[in-house]
């Protein structure tokens, strides 16, 4: 697992958009961490990362936005929903098994449909204003790999 | 001119809704999946009806609709149905199920957009409304100052660069442990609270855009918070809501008359569920009035996602000439 410390929003952004610089079609990232600690400011870098001119939006009323970029994106957040299998209503099959990178906010809610190799990302405040501290680890080859771009870059 | 019947179809994110409307304006019934008592009984409990369950409603809904208005098939003209945006799953089963019945009664079929579907309720409540005007869209999903240069032709001013500010509400009601969904309940409690006893941000765009933000406020409401609660201090819910509630208002409200005034419109229409919202109301009625400005609000029911929007958009769509084929496909991130 990499830990690693954001200063600013607007580093939590360049670490986003490196990510995104590496992502491949079919990956999936989990973004955990509560309210306010940049989780759409992160998405926002990786859109930028993966070369997505438009303006990412939350989508914790809409549950799910699509960006179309070189490779799309596909934006998740599950906090409003109250049962894992009301992703099934929404035929999230062909988002997590499809040809775009899949981004999920409050994963934790959905655990049992996430495919055990997926790239883990918590975030929580850190001790002083604006900083935040990232967790990250992949699971399985795919991801152990992208864990360790990031580690060699940002540690 | 003879009647012009639309059966309208709404899916594209929690509601089932259906709608008929007659010559655009005319709401003959309005049917909406959570205002509706379920009929079935499962083991004797009569669950809530669960949002986005469209596939498994929307023929009930359909037919309650059509048996409402007293209106058979037979003398529907149109129909009507939101192709985007939404989510797909969702929007498909709008957009199936108005592809079937414009196929099978051989009526055109009209693709509409959310956010022109919202803009029309105002045409429903306000039946001497007309184009030019401008429109400021708020629900928990969108925020959008569009020109409505005449029926179909819109110009997006300006939207949020990150949370709408229903999410911003919603947000903002989870931290002060007020429920779901947050907007009423903020409100209700901004009433009864001082609204200048925090000063938080309000978010202008440095480029002169008249673009929207809400992260930052909705942050800086968290930080006070948690900061009040590390210093031990009580939090005031009232004035916490209040000063929020003003923070938000004050930015809708002055973009908004910003966006009218610069490009020459003498009235603002307000749309989606945020325009439910008694401050947004009251401020945008008596700084448009000061300002020489007619302001419009659709009446709340019509302020929600419903089918009756998307039939008064689908009958001005119908009257300019657009068809949709049975190609007709749903689209998540439709743009206006």
């Amino acid at each position: 697992m990499v830990k690693l410390t954001s200063a600013s929003p607007r580093q939590t952004g360049e670490i986003a958009a490196f990510i995104g610089r590496r992502v491949n079609r079919g990956d999936i990232l989990c973004l955990q961490g509560d309210l306010g600690t940049g989780k759409t400011a992160f998405v926002q870098g990786l859109a930028k990362g993966m070369g997505i001119e438009d303006y990412v939006t939350s989508p914790t009323f809409t549950i799910l936005n699509e960006y179309h970029g070189p490779i799309p994106l596909y934006h998740f957040d599950v906090y409003r929903l109250s049962h894992a299998d009301e992703l099934f209503d929404i035929g999230y099959e062909e988002y997590f098994y499809g040809d775009g990178v899949v981004v999920v906010e409050w994963p934790e809610r959905i655990a049992e449909l996430l495919p055990e190799e997926r790239l883990w990302i918590r975030i929580n405040y850190g001790s002083r204003q604006n900083t935040r501290v990232f967790h990250i680890e992949g699971w399985g080859k795919r991801y152990k790999e992208l864990e360790e771009a990031i580690r060699k870059c940002w540690c | 001119m003879d009647d012009i019947i639309i059966l309208a179809i709404e899916t594209s994110c929690d509601e089932t809704s259906a709608a008929v409307v007659k010559n655009g304006r005319e709401v003959l019934s309005n049917i909406i999946s959570s205002q509706v008592k379920l009929h079935k009984v499962y083991g004797g409990v009569v669950p809530e009806i669960a949002s986005r369950k469209h596939i498994e409603v929307i023929q009930g809904i359909i037919q309650q609709a059509l048996d409402e208005a007293g209106v058979g098939f037979d003398k529907l003209g149109a129909i009507a149905v939101t192709h985007g945006p939404g989510l797909v799953g969702a929007l498909l089963v709008g957009v199936s199920s108005a592809k079937a019945m414009a196929f099978a009664l051989n009526v055109p079929l009209i693709g509409v957009h959310h956010i022109e579907s919202h803009i029309c309720a105002n045409f429903i409540t306000h039946r001497q409304l007309e184009p030019p005007f401008i429109c400021l869209v708020v629900s928990g999903g969108h925020s959008h100052l569009v020109e409505v240069k005449d029926y179909c032709d819109f110009n997006v001013l300006a939207r949020t660069r990150d949370d709408a500010p229903g999410e911003a509400y919603d947000k903002v009601a989870r931290v002060l442990d007020l429920g779901y969904p947050g907007g009423p309940l903020i409100d209700q409690q901004a009433r009864l609270g001082n609204d200048e006893a925090i000063d938080f941000p309000r978010a202008y765009m440095e480029d002169g855009s008249l673009d929207f933000s809400f992260s930052g406020l909705k942050t800086a409401v968290l930080n006070y918070i948690n900061q009040q609660k590390q210093a031990g201090n009580s939090i005031v819910v009232e004035d916490v809501a209040a000063s929020f509630q003003r923070a938000v208002v004050d930015v809708l409200v002055n973009n908004t008359l910003k966006g009218a005034l610069d490009n020459n419109y003498d009235t603002i229409a307000l749309a989606g569920g945020v325009a439910s919202n008694s401050l947004l109301r009251k401020e945008i009625e008596s700084k448009g009035r000061d300002a020489g400005l007619k302001v419009y609000y659709p009446e709340p029911i019509l302020c929600t996602d419903n089918a009756a929007m998307v039939g008064c958009a689908g009958y001005y769509r119908l009257l300019k000439g657009y068809r949709a084929d049975l190609t007709l496909n749903a689209h998540a991130s439709l743009s206006l």
